[in-house]
């Protein structure tokens, strides 16, 4: 088994390989703003450390968010597209769990990721493994009472301290957690779900002025 | 060519506003062109939503591509090139295509090309009318464009002659329509309407036409307005709108000015070949005009079929095929998605010095 694991739904631009028993090569990047452009050099270097062609991977495991979404979709339409090129399949995990797998706390917690527009997608765990509520996207402090008393992991947690108290890293979301967790699953006989991306908002339906004017100078 | 199996075989992928479109062909040979449209989607918000359309082209992409590798009977290991739009366009629509094309490249081991939407909107003639005339002076006529452009070499050379200054010619045919309560897209719909009304109707300004305007470039702004007024006064006098007369008087101010300004540039620079593209060229009054002036003209019109005319992926892997054919140099695999990348780069060489700003503030990757 091969699994190349990538996630583009946080700032971070994430990329891992795992051959079934551990990681074996990855690379994580801070940079919200370019992630189209990273995330393939990355890949490649992920694979040219490894000595693996892309074309020894026998599955894609990919971060289906919820995350802002231009850049969660920089990620699954990279790993759909292999899929399809490699005739491989390809795996979604929720990003969150991702984070929370990461993370060594052993009672309850929560993890909280920075949705922008002051709110924060977020979800409450038993354990490490063992998500409690369906990913959400909330301000947080309309969610205080729900989050009272936990631990809490993740960019969205650090950043909103009155509702977070005990906020601490992980900040973002590693490939290498991702390709653990789904390497796991799939060992205890998983279904994995279809890279389908959790927006959890609606569109802004409106339509700039303007739209699509390209003019050239 | 001797054989037509030498030449390039190139799959092109379209993602620059509402259309998810995936090309393939062969030289200047169309073998698939399949879309998928979220035009529908639109409809109710009188214009594309960019996030709706981003939302539709992950959806659409893979089974678009299994689409149209099914239309050629071609293999995906047979493809000498990807080649993909990296501007201009819907920053969050252009990356999706621009990921896609990045991933397949990769993953099939053939280089990417990223190439100009513009340019690619000329070249699509290619697979039409053969070879472009070099050089070809170019009207693209959008809901996104209208430019009036000039190439020697579609791969290297295209230079602006002139543009709007406000509003592109399908966007002041979408408001019209919703003035007068005709639903979005406007251009099908007022064609249709026009065709039973009098185009002298009612005398509605040519924008930028004056001697001292600049000569090739177009204003659509002012005409909107005009029309919208002259609606309005109908409305408000409690007279019946001539919808019929209005549009085919509107559409004649629009391809009067778009068609006088074309032919005089080709004279002017001394072209005999004008091609026309973009939604708007299916416009059946645009192309009759255009028909009439440049034979007057003595000037050659070349107008591709209307499917070919509105974004599409042949026309991004008719240019990515005469890329590899004139041996130009791919792009890297950092290779950004370009909202306002300049027409005069037919194509994003990956040594590029590309150092115009990237237009990251207003839509950035992470929102
Ligand atoms: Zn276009």
């Amino acid at each position: 088994m091969l699994l190349l694991a990538l996630d583009t739904a946080t700032p971070a631009v994430t990329v891992a390989l795992h051959d079934g028993r551990d990681v074996i090569a990855s690379s994580s990047q801070v940079d919200a703003r370019r992630h189209g452009e990273l995330l393939l050099p990355a890949i490649d270097r992920v694979l040219a450390e490894a000595g693996r062609g892309l074309d020894a991977v026998t599955g894609i495991v990919a971060g289906i968010g919820p995350g802002p979404y231009t850049g969660l979709r920089v990620g699954l339409m990279t790993a759909e597209t292999f899929g399809l090129a490699l005739g491989v399949p390809v795996h979604g995990v929720c990003t969150l769990d991702g984070l929370a797998c990461a993370t060594d706390l052993e009672g309850p917690f929560v993890v909280a990721t920075d949705a922008r527009r002051k709110e924060v997608y977020w979800a409450r765990y038993a354990d490490s493994r063992t998500r409690v509520t369906d990913p959400a996207v909330d301000r947080p402090a309309d969610i205080a009472e729900q989050v009272a008393g936990l631990p809490a992991v993740g960019a969205g947690a650090l950043l909103y301290p009155d509702t977070f108290p005990e906020a601490h890293e992980p900040e973002h979301v590693s490939a290498a957690a991702l390709a653990r967790l789904a390497a796991e699953r799939l060992a205890a006989g998983e279904e994995l779900p279809a890279p389908r991306p959790l927006y959890l908002r609606r569109p802004d339906a409106q339509v700039p002025k303007n739209y699509k004017v390209v003019t050239p100078k | 060519m001797a054989d037509s199996r030498d030449e390039p075989l190139v799959l092109g992928i379209e993602t620059s506003c509402d259309e998810t479109g995936v090309g393939i062909v062969r030289g200047t040979t169309l073998l698939a062109d399949a879309v998928a449209s979220s035009v529908d989607e639109h409809a109710r918000f009188g214009g594309v939503v960019p996030e709706v359309a981003s939302r539709a082209h992950l959806e659409a992409m893979v089974p678009t591509i299994d689409r149209a590798l099914k239309e050629a009977g071609v293999s995906a290991r047979d493809l000498d090139g990807i080649a993909v739009t990296a501007g201009p366009g819907l920053a969050g629509a252009l990356l999706v295509g621009v990921s896609a094309a990045k991933a397949y490249a990769y993953a099939l081991g053939k280089p990417l090309y990223g190439v100009n939407h513009l340019a690619s909107h000329i070249c699509v003639d290619q697979l039409e009318h053969g070879a472009l005339p070099e050089p070809t002076m170019a009207l693209l006529v959008s809901g996104g464009h209208s430019s009036l452009l000039l190439s020697s070499d579609i791969t290297s050379d295209v230079r602006p002659m002139g543009a709007t200054i406000d509003d592109a010619a399908g966007e002041a045919f979408d408001k019209i329509a919703r003035v007068l309560n005709l639903g979005f897209p406007g251009g099908p719909v007022i064609d249709r309407y026009a065709r039973e009304g009098d185009p002298d109707a009612i005398a509605f300004p040519r924008g930028l036409t004056g001697p001292r305007d600049p000569a090739y470039d177009f204003s659509f702004s002012g005409l909107k307005t005009a029309v919208a007024r002259w609606i309005e006064a109908k409305r408000a006098a409690g007279e019946e709108v001539p919808v019929r007369d209005v549009a085919a008087s509107f559409q004649e101010a629009v391809v009067d000015v778009l068609t006088r300004k074309a032919v005089r540039a080709c004279k002017d620079e001394g072209v005999d070949h004008l091609m026309i593209g973009g939604g708007v060229a299916a416009n059946s009054r645009l192309r009759a005009l255009a028909q009439e002036r440049c034979e007057a003209a003595g000037i050659r019109l070349r107008v591709p079929r209307p499917k070919l005319c509105t974004d599409n992926g042949a026309m991004v892997a008719a240019l990515g095929a005469e890329m590899v054919a004139r041996n130009r140099t791919a792009s890297s695999w950092d290779l950004p998605a370009d909202s306002s990348l300049p027409v005069t780069e037919p194509h994003v060489p990956g040594d590029h010095g590309h150092d115009h700003v990237h237009e990251v503030s207003k839509e950035n990757l992470y929102s």
